[in-house]
């Protein structure tokens, strides 16, 4: 598709330069690696083949939730989306699950969506933990403003971290947003945030080679589960 | 009386069952065990099903009547029997008692429940109805909260660890990985659950001493056995099981109206008349399932029904003495820990996997080798109500 770059000045959104999250490991309860890492835009194309899948799933809102990041995901790669990043966990290279969330100014950040593809590990409560770290400790901010859209994510966030409600719309268009300040983040910090860095060379250079992503039935699975078929 | 046997067992893969209802699930699990003891057109003279929670959880009571009219089992006798997370195993015992005094003669017995389709907390909430309604469960008390206090003192009282409590998680969940039928197919280990600082997230507390990892997750399933005379049995196809014991017996409602708070009365009462019927001994047993609703509880009714020494349980794990090779084998579908706790079908999955066992029909990584006896327990309220079956494979 030609592009009016001219025309694309006016269309995309101006960028601030956010500093890097850094990679991190954490061990799972089945013993296994996940390697937390931030990954650019280059990378969203392989994303969107992992995420596609959820969206024809509606147990526990994986639909709704699949396909809003489906959508902005495509936003950030597409420079529809301002000050977008994304963060991914890995385990022995396969996709395992995805956050993202954006600046809304230097001093507040939005939490947008978290999504586990390897269910039971509690890996949406690694990443989701490795975001507010992002948004806190290294980008730097005051607050994150969050919603959750299914029952699972308002146990996690909401009660987990015991964030404060506010009357704050969410640009996400649904609940009024909860807050997670500074403190709130460091007193929860010891219990919900984990990881060691570096991760050994060998782990982020499996993790950083290729993000391999499961066939659409095994996602399907993973998420779903067999049982009952 | 009349010696009982079971002719056919059968039972779904637990776990979270979306789309299935309660009755598909009662349905299913009792269409493989008629279809396991070749019972062909013949049908049931009587069906016992065993379900604590439909009237609450599924706003459906009856559910006994339902199960015989979705099989076109009429005209047999039809009966719901609720006895909390004991209901499985009292379902078993009055089918058994049914068809010893001589009036039935095929009895189909199923246990189902479906947990999964309220949330967690509901979940909880109600399996906490099982609790003294003014002592306890007006002050919020629910059963991770009774098993966290009951681990504290035998603890204090006997020396129980944390490793002790970890090495049961890990090869429950190690046994369920193996186990088709389980909830949680997922092994887990040590580092993950407790040695690594990560744990903290992987494995947070739920009631202390007790952590995620150390209770059993909150399942939808269904398993099923029929029963008939042994002398009918022993025409059947398959290996007939002998029920050579069984026991059931109660205690205070409220634990803290127990003498010894730690001392499951209930489950050596119900072991030792088990063990008289079968005329046998602990040291007869070769596989054992027990109620490891939570891990402490696999420890202490393993010392309660007399396999250990009390206070000797814990290290007994730990010197692997109940994995599979061991002295004695428990838990080897994962027991509640990883196959799941469908409340009401838990007792009878267990019986299930004692046939299978005892069959000599599982694989070589779950299989006790030539094992002749073997025992559940289901342990029901805070083990204020406890049935215990023996069964023996019967010699053809």
């Amino acid at each position: 598709m030609a592009i009016d770059m001219e025309l694309e000045k006016v269309l995309r959104a101006p960028e601030v330069e956010q500093p890097p999250y850094p990679s991190k490991v954490i061990t799972l309860a089945n013993g296994k690696k996940m390697v937390v890492r931030e990954v650019t835009r280059k990378d969203v194309p392989t994303l969107l083949k992992a995420v596609h899948p959820t969206l024809f799933i509606h147990r526990d809102y994986y639909d709704i939730v699949g396909a809003r990041l489906y959508a902005e995901l495509l936003g950030w790669y597409t420079y529809r989306v301002r000050n977008e990043y994304c963060i991914i966990g890995q385990v022995d290279g396969f996709l395992v699950g995805i956050v993202n969330g954006r600046m809304m100014n230097k001093d507040i950040g939005i939490s947008l969506h978290t999504l586990a593809i390897d269910r039971g590990l509690r890996v949406g409560s690694h990443l989701f933990a490795s975001k507010m770290e992002h948004h806190i400790e290294y980008l730097g901010q005051k607050e994150v403003l969050i919603v959750a859209e299914s029952p699972i994510g308002f146990r996690r966030w909401m009660i987990e971290y015991g964030l404060e409600k506010t009357d704050i719309q969410h640009e996400l268009g649904g609940a009024s947003s909860y807050r997670l300040t500074r403190e709130l983040y460091f007193d929860s910090k010891p219990r919900l945030v984990v990881g060691d860095r570096p991760v050994p060379p060998n782990l982020l250079a499996k993790a950083q080679e290729e993000i391999l992503i499961a066939d659409e039935d095994t996602i399907r699975e993973h998420i779903a589960g067999l049982k009952g078929r | 009386m009349r010696d009982v046997a079971i002719i056919g067992a059968g039972m779904i893969p637990f776990g979270r069952r979306d789309e299935d209802s309660l009755m598909d699930m009662l349905a299913y699990a009792s269409l493989k065990a008629l279809d396991d003891a070749g019972m062909g057109d013949k049908s049931v003279d009587a069906v016992y099903v065993a379900n604590m929670g439909a009237g609450m959880l599924q706003h459906q009571t009856s559910v006994a009547s339902a199960l015989v009219d979705r099989l076109s089992l009429y005209p047999a006798a039809a009966e719901s029997i609720e006895n909390g997370p004991a209901s499985g195993g009292s379902a078993v015992k009055n089918g058994l008692l049914a068809v010893a005094s001589g009036y039935y003669d095929y009895v189909l017995v199923v246990g189902g429940e479906k947990m999964r389709e309220v949330t967690g907390w509901r979940a909880t909430d109600f399996v906490s109805t099982m609790t003294h309604p003014t002592a306890e469960y007006v002050y919020g008390i629910t059963l991770p909260g009774m098993a966290g206090m009951f681990t504290r003192l035998y603890m204090e009282k006997y020396g129980l660890t944390r490793d002790m409590l970890l090495e049961v998680a890990i090869k429950n969940q190690s046994m369920g990985a193996l186990n088709p039928y389980a909830h949680v197919e997922m092994a887990i280990t040590r580092e993950g659950i407790y040695d690594s600082p990560h744990s903290v997230v992987n494995n947070p507390p739920a009631a202390d001493p007790l952590h995620l990892y150390d209770a059993c997750p909150v399942s939808d399933g269904a398993a099923a056995v029929i029963l008939c005379p042994l002398e009918m049995a022993k025409k059947a196809a398959k290996t007939p099981i002998l029920i050579a014991g069984f026991g059931q017996a109660t205690d205070t409602h409220t634990l803290q109206e127990r003498e010894d708070p730690t001392d499951l009365k209930a489950v050596t009462l119900a072991a030792h008349q088990a063990f008289e019927m079968a005329k046998l001994k602990p040291s007869d047993i070769h596989v054992a399932e027990l109620h490891d609703a939570f891990t402490i509880l696999e420890i202490a009714e393993s010392e309660h029904i007399g396999f250990f020494k009390k206070g000797e349980g814990g290290k007994a794990v730990l010197a692997g003495k109940t994995r599979l090779g061991g002295q004695i084998p428990i838990n080897l579908s994962g027991g509640l820990k990883a196959r799941g706790h469908p409340v009401g079908a838990t007792g009878v999955a267990q019986v299930v996997e004692i046939v299978f066992q005892l069959r000599h029909e599982l694989g070589k990584d779950r299989q006790v080798k030539n094992a002749e006896n073997g025992l559940t327990v289901n342990f029901g309220g805070f083990g204020n109500n406890v049935v215990v079956f023996i069964l023996r494979r019967v010699k053809q």
